[in-house]
């Protein structure tokens, strides 16, 4: 009997999907249900009493304040600049291109330190600053900025390869139909990318919730001020409240699965439209 | 009338379109033919307004469309590879010209409707409204594109490879097809094909265009028999090109000797079709190195005296009649040999 190029022995599939499992059980199962199980040691009724602290409170809505500013201007950004580099030409794109992709490249913290550098009291702008009585540094406004830099590309490296990939030509029909620019991106441009969209916007906003380097350097720390969840949950475990840690480190991860879940149930609620399309 | 005066277009040091001039008759169906590379979709994407000229005018009617947005100048686009809008239904996508339009020239909506479902009926579409551009083939998808671009009612039809896509049965029917409807449409349409069976099977005016300029404009016959340049004669068809020297008005080339008016002296292309070429079983003039059968007719490989090749194709009966085979020394008659001066 002949065997089929593509049907490898029994004794190789069964290995094979052993190990995909065994790892995925160690490295994500593993520490999911180690937070779940830490911050839950005390019973349920320590888990929400210290969930319901005025810190930890103030750090989930400085989080939410965060990412509520960061993710939407992202979003303008990279829909801007995809659209820009994909559908014209102009002096520089491969730069801007290349910018884009900085943030991925920069370790976290260097981008936390450029706008203590840019705005930090000994900074040539310092001076102006404190003059004004204008608080970046250490304040809310620089979380936010160290946020924006490091979720900057996750929209727009989503977007570019998939509107290059689709061309100009639909646009140029929809002008030569008649059609206005912006009429033009809202009804022929936008569409084309939305599952794109929706993905990078997903990841934005999952990144910005979770960035721990860049905002350590820039919030300094000051509770139910400047503490974002992850850096509460630091907190928190150095001074060995394990189970207020794990209790706020439940809440981020239940985060990543929210973001799981959501991407997946869309994708199967418009599983028809992605098949016929092509796409993921 | 589309008048299209001294267009330049340079991409970098490359010229696509090098002072190109053409007029365009209202009611023609025009082919711009030519090898990729020549500048003839450089030159349809600048009449629809897609692509800017660096020089020169292109006049809408008397007027000059620069001067006119894209979208003012009422110009049909089909795109090569139709550029359907991929998230629209078919219907959608033959509505969206009228959608977009604003003010007293938009349409109601059930005059949407009835325009999209008699373009639709027109193109033969009618059952498919309703599904995505993914679920047509490409002879389909071809003819919603076209519904799409006549939606708007342009003055003017351009197409680009309309049917370049397309496998050679729906080609032949397709094309058969638009040249029925420009007709009981009354349009004026360009094409753009580097197919010249294409153009001269549909087009009432071709022009030839080689690197960026014309070779050549006139009727298909017209530029079949008396083609301008070495370049038209052997774009429009296979073609034997022999050296040939020129004395005193005659024209020698291998054995053939033909008149060849105002050609100053010196040396010269001779060009002679395969099919023109008339063999004759009692002669010296070639040796038959090899003989290919296609279908109804026969291919011959010819060696000539000097070391020249030549191809003849003759009809399978006669090359049975002749008793033709390789190896044989033939002799060579020409119905037309055509001489022009070296370029």
């Amino acid at each position: 009997m002949s065997r089929a190029a593509t049907r490898d022995p029994v004794l190789v599939r069964w290995l094979l999907i052993t190990i995909a499992i065994a790892f995925l059980a160690l490295f994500l199962v593993l520490p999911l249900a180690a937070v779940l199980t830490e911050a839950l040691r005390k019973g349920a009724d320590a888990y929400w009493r210290s969930l319901g602290g005025d810190d930890t409170l103030a750090s989930i809505r400085l989080t939410l304040l965060v990412a509520g500013i960061a993710v939407p201007l992202n979003l303008a950004f990279g829909l801007a600049a995809s659209w820009a580099i994909a559908k014209f030409d102009f002096a520089g794109k491969a730069w801007l291109i290349s910018f884009i992709d900085l943030p991925f490249s920069v370790s976290p913290v260097i981008s936390g330190l450029i706008y203590v550098l840019l705005f930090g009291a000994q900074s040539a702008l310092g001076p102006w600053l404190i003059e004004h009585d204008v608080k970046i540094v250490f304040a809310v406004p620089g979380i936010v900025l160290a946020t924006i830099f490091v979720t900057f590309p996750f929209v727009a490296r989503e977007l570019i390869p998939l509107m290059e990939e689709q061309g100009r030509d639909e646009e140029e029909a929809a002008l030569t139909l008649g059609a206005g620019g912006l009429r033009t991106f809202w009804a022929i441009t936008l569409p084309n990318v939305k599952w794109g969209l929706l993905y990078g916007v997903l990841l934005c906003n999952a990144r910005a919730m979770g960035e721990f380097g860049a905002v350590s350097v820039v919030s300094g720390h000051i509770r139910g001020l400047t503490n974002t969840m992850p850096l509460h949950v630091e907190i928190l475990y150095n001074e060995y409240d394990f189970v207020g840690a794990f209790a706020v480190a439940s809440l981020l991860a239940l985060l990543a699965l929210v973001t799981l879940g959501a991407k997946t149930t869309l994708e199967w609620w418009h599983r028809d439209e992605l098949a016929a399309s092509g796409k993921h | 009338m589309i008048e299209v005066n001294h267009l330049s277009k340079r991409f970098g040091s490359f010229n696509a379109l090098d002072d190109i001039s053409l007029r365009i008759t209202p009611g023609k169906l025009v082919a711009l033919l030519g090898p990729s590379g020549s500048g003839k979709t450089t030159l349809l994407r600048i009449l629809a307004g897609l692509d800017h000229a660096d020089g020169g005018a292109v006049h809408l009617n008397g007027l000059d469309a620069s001067s006119l947005k894209t979208r003012d100048r009422r110009v049909g686009f089909v795109f090569q590879h139709y550029a359907l809008f991929r998230h629209m239904s078919v219907a959608e996508n033959v509505a969206f010209g009228l959608k977009v339009r604003k003010g007293p020239d938009k349409p109601s909506k059930a005059e949407i409707n009835d325009r999209v479902a008699r373009l639709l009926d027109l193109v033969q579409l009618s059952g498919l409204a309703g599904r995505y551009p993914s679920q047509l083939s490409g002879g389909q998808r071809q003819r919603v594109a076209l519904a799409r671009a006549l939606a708007v009612e342009p003055r003017l039809l351009l197409l680009d490879e309309p049917f370049g896509a397309l496998d050679a049965q729906v080609r032949k029917d397709l094309r058969r097809w638009l040249r029925q409807l420009h007709d009981d449409m009354g349009l004026t349409s360009v094409f753009v094909t580097h197919d010249q069976e294409e153009a001269l099977e549909l087009a009432d005016e071709v022009v030839v265009m080689s690197k960026g300029r014309i070779e050549q404009i006139g009727t298909p016959a017209d530029i079949y028999d008396n083609p301008a340049t070495p370049f038209v004669f052997q774009f429009l068809g296979n073609a034997n090109r022999l050296d040939a020297r020129v004395k005193d008005g005659i024209a020698q080339a291998a054995h053939w000797q033909v008149a060849a008016p105002g050609i100053a002296d010196g040396p010269a292309l001779a060009f002679i079709r395969p099919h023109e070429i008339e063999v004759d079983p009692n002669g010296n003039d070639a040796v038959i190195r090899h003989q290919v059968v296609l279908g109804p007719t026969v291919r011959l490989d010819l060696q000539l005296p000097g070391g020249a090749h030549a191809e003849a194709v003759i009809d399978r009966e006669s090359h049975a009649r002749l008793g033709l085979e390789p190896g044989r020394q033939v002799g060579l008659g020409a119905r037309r040999v055509v001489v022009f001066a070296v370029p």
